[in-house]
């Protein structure tokens, strides 16, 4: 297990990034596999970098483990923002024109779609949210 | 994300290289705003673009709707990973790809 703990800002995701994939590739992840769990990434830090500790900056922690039979990965987002369950966000409506598209839910719905796993809790004062998906 | 932009009359063609994400969406946005005026054809070529998030998604949308009004946008080269994002969101039945 790594840990890699630093401040919730949208600057801060290609280290989050460049952490996880050090350690996909040591693992010889799929390429199609790692670039979903970027994508994650992305969808899942951005979140808390814009939501998690407005209008100040707050740190998270970035947990990763790899699991073997089935080999996977395992990774943990933590902070201490305001208590926020991204699962409880509305499927959107992906039948809609373009005029009528509405934004809310895609990204952590294209999360839930790609993972095999994600989970949420709040506990102690942290939101605490897991992907796991299979390399 | 580098942007290359080539521009033939009323044709532009945008040329996206490495991530259209969070950070970097952001860029595409701004360049849009001020580039789509007077464009008829927009071609959006994928073949270096690794992946794009919901991020990505919103500023196509945007660009899409623009062009709606004003002429087409296309995009091509679209990798297997982009290719599932627009399946599993709908925006394959908003975008033409080609």
């Amino acid at each position: 297990m790594r840990e890699l703990m630093l401040d919730a800002t949208v600057e801060n995701i290609m280290f989050v990034t460049e952490f996880v994939d050090e350690q996909l590739e040591q693992y010889g992840c799929s390429v199609k596999a790692q670039m979903q769990i970027n994508i994650a990434i992305d969808e899942l830090f951005g979140n808390i970098a814009h939501y998690a500790y407005q209008p100040e900056i707050g740190p998270v922690t970035v947990r990763v483990e790899v699991t073997k039979e089935p080999l996977a990965v395992i990774i943990t987002f933590i902070d201490k923002g305001v208590p926020y369950d991204p699962l409880q966000t509305a499927d959107p409506n992906i039948a809609l024109s373009a005029e009528e598209r509405e934004f809310g839910g895609l990204g952590i719905y294209m999360v839930k779609k790609s993972m095999d796993e994600v989970t949420y809790e709040y506990r102690e004062g942290k939101n605490i949210l897991t992907i796991k998906k299979k390399m | 994300m580098t942007i290359e932009k080539i521009l033939d009359g009323k044709k532009m063609t945008l040329l996206l290289e490495g991530r259209l994400d969070t950070t970097t969406a952001p860029q595409l946005e701004a360049d849009l705003k001020t580039d789509l005026n007077g464009v008829e054809e927009l071609l959006m070529d994928f073949e270096k673009l690794e992946y794009l998030s919901s991020a990505g998604l919103r500023v196509l949308l945007s660009a899409q709707k623009t062009m709606n009004k004003q002429g087409k946008m296309v995009i091509c080269h679209v990798n297997e990973t982009i290719r599932d994002v627009f399946e599993v969101t709908g925006f394959s039945e908003i975008l033409t790809i080609e």
